[in-house]
């Protein structure tokens, strides 16, 4: 594919599962729908893991989430109990009842 | 005035109830204070500007609100009572021909009445979800209903009126117009809200009509007070149905997912909760979303929506009551900021 500023050819990367397309002259990147939001997750991820050194590999793929999903998606995958526990009692079930 | 809606309801109720020992002579005056028989206290369920139910042994009355549009309940109503429904939507009780009841029944079918000049309906007492126990809620099976209703081709059912688009975009504008009446609010929240409000696409935000798509019956206001187990004596007891039909219309599937989606993205729901109720959704064979694969493209925009609607209404609420958010509103005001943040080149509107 040739680059729509420079009309350069363009070359496909992978960054941690995201392909990316860059300028091999004007260094531009190009993105497909849904990578620019792949790559926001995984930075959110990223700054998640970041104080404690990264442990075990996930055992589970995260479950998919939009952009704009709560940065803890697929780091609780599966375990309830750490899941917002301070939160889990009132308000929290008064919001699955209500209008 | 509720409380003689809610005593008046009652006095419905009582009269559609079944009696093991009814007087045989002496019907009571309207609205008996206190009936003469062996029935329970009658029990006001809810008592909301918009509506009244009122709970009297077996028998629910309702009383819709104000200004229904009485065409479209008709049509709702008529939904839940038809066959194809059976087992998906709990159905209605038929008002009784009493005239010595303060009601008078005025639907064709004669599903519903009109009692201080708001429509009346009676449904038979189901045993709702234990709020006090989320964690040991009906997801499976609310998506499994879920996936039946939106199976379900509104036009099949040859209803007496047609049944009234889906209103997920009117109820999020009614809701943020809510909220920028009942100011003032804690700085910053209101304008993450009106951000990711305005970052929707127009028929969203009920400002354009919907992009062409499948249309599909949709409950229109799914929680877990919208689910109860089936009455006694119903022809599978103790299975869930879905309950209240006032927002049941013809419109984008995706909608009724987008609430328990719009909770998983606030961080409220956990995942394996969410996981649950959309592989059931999938495993019924759900139309809302791909059957496999990443489901947000479908869900996005709905779910974007209902994160505003639900932190309009509780800025709206804490304003009007002088409280602060609690936690959990908190959480999804935190939301609608994450959302206010996105890049506004990521917005997609739908395909032109």
């Amino acid at each position: 594919m040739q680059c729509p500023k420079c009309h350069a050819a363009m070359h496909t990367y992978n960054r941690n599962g995201v392909q990316i397309e860059q300028c091999s002259g004007c260094r531009g990147i190009f993105l497909d729908y849904g990578e620019l939001e792949s790559l926001t997750r995984l930075e959110s991820q990223w700054t998640q893991q970041a104080p404690p050194p990264p442990a075990a590999p996930q055992a589970y793929p995260p479950a998919p989430a939009p952009a704009w999903g709560a940065p803890q998606h697929g780091h609780h995958g599966g375990h309830q109990g750490g899941h917002h526990g301070g939160h889990r009692q009132k308000g929290f079930g008064r919001m699955l009842f209500s209008s | 005035m509720t409380v003689s809606v809610a005593q008046a309801l009652s006095a419905v109720a009582h009269a559609a109830a079944p009696h093991a020992a009814a007087p045989p002579s002496a019907p009571a005056p309207t609205p008996p204070p206190a009936p003469p028989c062996a029935c329970p206290r009658p029990d006001v369920l809810a008592d909301r500007p918009d509506g009244t139910v009122v709970r009297h042994g077996a028998v629910v009355a309702k009383s819709h609100a104000p200004g229904t549009d009485a065409a479209a309940l008709t049509a709702r109503i008529a939904t839940a009572a038809h066959p194809l429904l059976a087992g998906i939507l709990l159905p209605p009780l038929p008002v009784p021909p009493a005239p010595r009841s303060a009601a008078r029944a005025t639907g064709p079918q004669g599903f519903t009445a009109e009692l201080h000049g708001r429509p009346v309906s009676l449904w038979p007492y189901g045993t709702p979800v234990d709020p006090d126990d989320p964690d040991a809620a009906p997801w499976e099976e609310a998506a499994t209903l879920l996936a039946r209703l939106h199976a379900t081709a509104p036009g099949a059912l040859q209803l007496p009126a047609p049944l009234p688009p889906m209103r997920g975009p009117a109820k999020a504008a009614r809701a943020v117009a809510r909220m920028r009446a009942s100011g003032p609010h804690t700085a910053g929240a209101a304008t993450a809200v009106l951000r990711a409000w305005a970052g929707l696409p127009a028929w969203a935000r009920d400002e354009a009509p919907p992009p062409p798509a499948r249309t599909a019956l949709c409950h229109g206001d799914l929680h877990l007070g919208q689910l109860v187990r089936a009455p006694s004596g119903a022809p599978r007891e103790d299975r869930w149905l879905l309950i209240d039909v006032d927002d049941l219309g013809a419109g984008d599937p995706a909608w009724d997912l987008a609430r328990p989606a719009a909770w998983y993205a606030a961080g409220l729901l956990a995942p394996d909760v969410w996981n649950r109720f959309l592989g059931a959704y999938r495993a019924a064979g759900g139309t809302a979303v791909p059957s496999g694969g990443d489901p947000w493209p479908q869900l996005d925009v709905p779910a974007r929506a209902l994160t505003v609607q639900t932190a309009a209404l509780a800025l709206a609420k804490s304003a009007v009551g002088e409280r602060p958010l609690d936690e959990v509103e908190e959480l999804v005001v935190d939301a609608c900021a994450r959302i206010a943040s996105l890049p506004p080149e990521l917005e997609c509107e739908a395909p032109s």
